[in-house]
């Protein structure tokens, strides 16, 4: 009964988009507020209802409701209780069900911020939200209906992909999606700004929380993707450019640079039209991403639950909204006024830069995973491009931003001094290069791209902080002076700082995976093998049995030179309701490096293959990401965003701060 | 600066960075992408040894052996040929005699691959697409019916 009450509500959801849509979109041509104010209320039903239905599917999930083909398809009655809740979005309808969801979400919270933005952006904001909820919602109940019946209903389900049974599973999804979805709000921004014809400072300042939020979100969704295929595929490695990696990375790095070009657009009121642009191809790179990860064009180590008829849907979504928006954007721009020029040498120059790297490394991450596509429909012939060609393409056009980044962030607006700027980093740049020869002479004859890449992280990391210091302190400053200055800065510096710290964190622990070591042995029990200073020991394999799989579990002794520093577990798991075997990776975290064990299939003779990996420093590249995030929400709560800026109504209006 | 000048800063920047990266993306795509074959491509095209590719095709039974230290060798086929895999490593979980696999190595000689990498994959229905290709073209394909049931 519930479940049919959730297809309902779906479809009930889907007649008021179409209200939304219409009557806002109407209401700002007439200006009439009347017409205006069904948006907000209708954004709200929506979201209800879309909620109702997603509570649903989860009731069905959670009773284990066999009568359901979604969750005959992907759940058992054996399955932890977390798990038959994360199973819910572990599919394809129930996916796009979360993702839908997310939308209505984002859309209510517009709709509640009705003082901190004007009313006509709002009403086209609104009404350019439902034609995106419209179309996925369209898509859902023609192509993907999570709440179709099954007759007669099987006693038992056919599990969920044990890959996916993990808690990494729980929050990725959400996460990643709450990011694509976020900057869909940056898109309907984009084009009401468009429908109206006028763009000002004040969109910059309503825009950017929320691709700062988007980003975000997008960053953690990433970054908690990529350690969940570490630990979880046990390959030892954490990104493989694959197509499902790249299309959540495109539009993080088009987010990046909208991010950066709103903030000259909020300062300075120029780069408006690029802005605009931005916005509306950093949300064609998340319906390109939802549209490769979800039609299976592509192939993946990463894909689950690909079905090709649903794909030609996607495109058509894909092609109508990045068309549209294009073609809208090719017709109403031109009557945008123009922001006026600026100084090559200042801090809005270097963000420009900052632009044309981000803009242009996505292009090739762009070429790179649609090329084999565009080649196999024009020739037939079927390629691969992988690594060396993203190591070859991408990193050069990276590296000059990394470098830039720490003098772009000590420029001032308007009119810069670049020796002055690079006066203030001489510390830092010493610093780093003591830092990258010590390294290089401590560890030689090893990598040169490991003091290298730690040399620019210290660099980074030392050089955004570099910030905090030239703002509070100056020679003969008492140091409780100093850190009260420090601590009365705008939140957004802190933000800014921690982000682009963030970013040199990362870029130290990516350099030091070049002094990973790893070793290959077929070892029985009571042997050894070795990489590096590190060795393993193989004590026994043992069985096991748990609720919804069998594993032999290998235990080993790590040793660090000779000497015990602890013991770990590496599992061969068999799911028994769809007979899948899975690795789960032993891992021991030593400091910020791990220890890192795969196991192969364990013989006759009790021999098992075994791979064991030291990875230093690894931790970094998650820990960094973190931070990137953490960045961007202290920014988020910079006091020029918590007070409701543009009309100071009343009290202090909620700034429309996304979900946190 | 006048206007002018800043304007042309500006052009000549893009401008310069959009060169760097076509260059970049020119010269990556000579030398970086890699081609998919199945064992009966490489005696059709007869391409040369030394070259990087991948190999797709099925695995055939019984022909898996495993020596010292993670040494493996087996057979991948297709209709009308077989090659020779040799392979050091861990195989993928999902890795099974009879079933479709991806390698991607280096071709020794017209009949023997030293792969260094086996791919996986994370379903077990799951056969690789450039492999199901193969299959159908040259009409071995069984079709989705015969296969396990489906699950979506």
């Amino acid at each position: 009964m519930i479940v049919e009450a959730g297809h309902f509500a779906l479809a009930l959801a889907l007649g008021l988009s179409l209200i939304q849509f219409i009557v806002p979109l109407w209401g700002a041509r007439a200006n009439d507020p009347v017409l205006m104010s069904v948006g907000p209320v209708t954004a709200l039903a929506v979201f209800v209802c879309i909620a109702f239905s997603f509570l649903a599917l989860t009731v069905a999930y959670v009773t284990s409701d066999f009568s359901v083909a979604n969750v005959v398809a992907n759940s058992h009655s054996t399955k932890p209780l977390i798990y038959k809740i994360s199973g819910v979005w572990g599919n394809h309808e129930g996916s796009m069900l979360l993702w839908v969801l997310i939308l209505a979400l984002f859309g209510s919270v517009v709709a509640l911020s009705r003082n901190s933005i004007p009313m006509r952006l709002q009403a086209n904001t609104l009404a350019v939200q439902a034609a995106v909820t419209i179309a996925f919602l369209l898509f859902m109940l023609l192509t993907s209906n999570p709440f179709t019946r099954i007759i007669p209903a099987p006693i038992e389900g056919q599990d969920l992909n044990p890959l996916l049974q993990d808690p990494g599973l729980a929050i990725h999804p959400p996460l990643l999606y709450i990011g694509y979805v976020g900057f869909s709000i940056s898109f309907a921004f984009a084009c009401a700004a468009l429908i109206d014809g006028r763009i000002d400072a004040v969109w910059a300042r309503i825009v950017r929380p929320w691709t700062l939020g988007a980003w975000a979100f997008l960053t953690l969704g990433i970054a908690m993707g990529s350690y969940w295929a570490y630990y979880e595929l046990g390959w030892g490695g954490w990104w493989f450019w694959d197509p499902v990696e790249n299309a959540s990375l495109m539009p993080w790095l088009a987010g990046t640079a909208l991010l950066h070009s709103t903030v000259v657009m909020e300062k300075r009121d120029a780069l408006k039209v690029w802005t605009i642009l931005l916005a509306i191809l950093t949300f064609s790179l998340s319906l390109l991403g939802t549209f490769l990860v979800r039609s299976g064009v592509l192939t993946s180590v990463h894909s689950f639950a690909v079905d090709p008829e649903r794909g030609t849907f996607i495109l058509a979504i894909l092609i109508l909204f990045i068309g549209g928006s294009l073609a809208l954007f090719a017709w109403r721009a031109p009557m945008l006024k123009q922001g006026g020029l600026f100084a090559p040498v200042s801090r809005e120059g270097a963000l420009v830069l900052n632009n044309l790297f981000l803009s242009t490394a996505c292009a090739t991450v762009l070429i790179g995973t649609l090329y084999p596509l565009a080649l196999e429909v024009v020739t037939g012939e079927k390629i691969s491009v992988g690594e060396p060609f993203f190591n070859l393409t991408f990193i050069p056009l990276v590296l000059p931003l990394l470098l830039l980044l720490p003098l772009g962030q000590t420029l001032a607006w308007k009119r810069g001094n670049f020796l002055g700027s690079a006066q203030r980093l001489y510390a830092v740049f010493g610093i780093s290069l003591v830092t990258t020869v010590a390294l290089f002479a401590f560890y030689y004859g090893g990598p040169v791209a490991a003091p290298l890449g730690i040399g620019l992280g210290v660099y980074l990391v030392l050089g955004s902080f570099n910030e905090i210091v030239t703002r509070s302190w100056s020679k003969g400053t008492p140091f409780a002076v100093a850190r009260r200055k420090a601590a009365n800065l705008p939140r957004s510096t802190w933000g800014t700082v921690l982000a682009h710290a963030g970013v040199g964190l990362t870029v130290i622990g990516i350099a030091a995976t070049a002094w990973g070591v790893e070793g290959l042995a077929t070892v029985k029990p009571g042997e050894r093998l070795k990489a590096g200073d590190y060795e393993a020991r193989l004590e026994r394999v043992i069985p096991r049995t748990e609720a919804n799989f069998r594993e032999d579990v290998a235990v080993f002794t790590i040793y660090l030179q000779g000497h015990e520093v602890g013991t770990l577990e590496s599992m061969k798991r068999l799911y028994v309701t769809r007979g899948m075997p899975t690795t789960e990776a032993g891992i021991m975290t030593v400091g910020l490096g791990q220890v890192y064990v795969s196991l192969g299939e364990p013989q006759a003779d009790g021999s098992v293959g075994v791979r064991l990996y030291y990875k230093p420093l690894v931790l970094l590249i998650w820990i960094g990401s973190v931070i990137m995030a953490l960045g961007g929400g202290v920014s988020l709560t910079d006091r020029r965003l918590r007070i409701g800026a543009p009309v100071r109504a009343k009290t202090s209006a909620a700034a429309p701060v996304p979900a946190e | 600066m006048t206007r002018k000048q800043r304007r042309l800063t500006l052009i000549g920047f893009a401008g310069g960075i959009l060169a760097l990266a076509l260059g970049l993306v020119l010269y990556a795509m000579n030398d970086t992408i890699v081609f998919f074959n199945s064992p009966a491509d490489i005696q059709a095209k007869n391409v040369q040894p030394g070259t990087r590719l991948r190999l797709g095709g099925l695995v055939k039974e019984g022909t898996v052996q495993r020596g010292v230290d993670q040494q493996i060798s087996f057979e991948v086929m297709d209709a009308q040929a077989t090659m020779q895999v040799h392979y050091k490593g861990l195989l993928p979980d999902l890795f099974r005699e009879g079933q479709g696999v991806i390698a991607e190595g280096i071709l020794e000689s017209a009949t023997v691959f030293r792969a260094d990498s086996v791919l996986a994959k994370h379903d077990e229905n799951y056969m690789p697409r450039e492999v199901a290709d193969t299959l159908k073209k040259q009409g071995h394909w069984m079709g989705e019916a015969n296969a396990a049931p489906k699950t979506q």
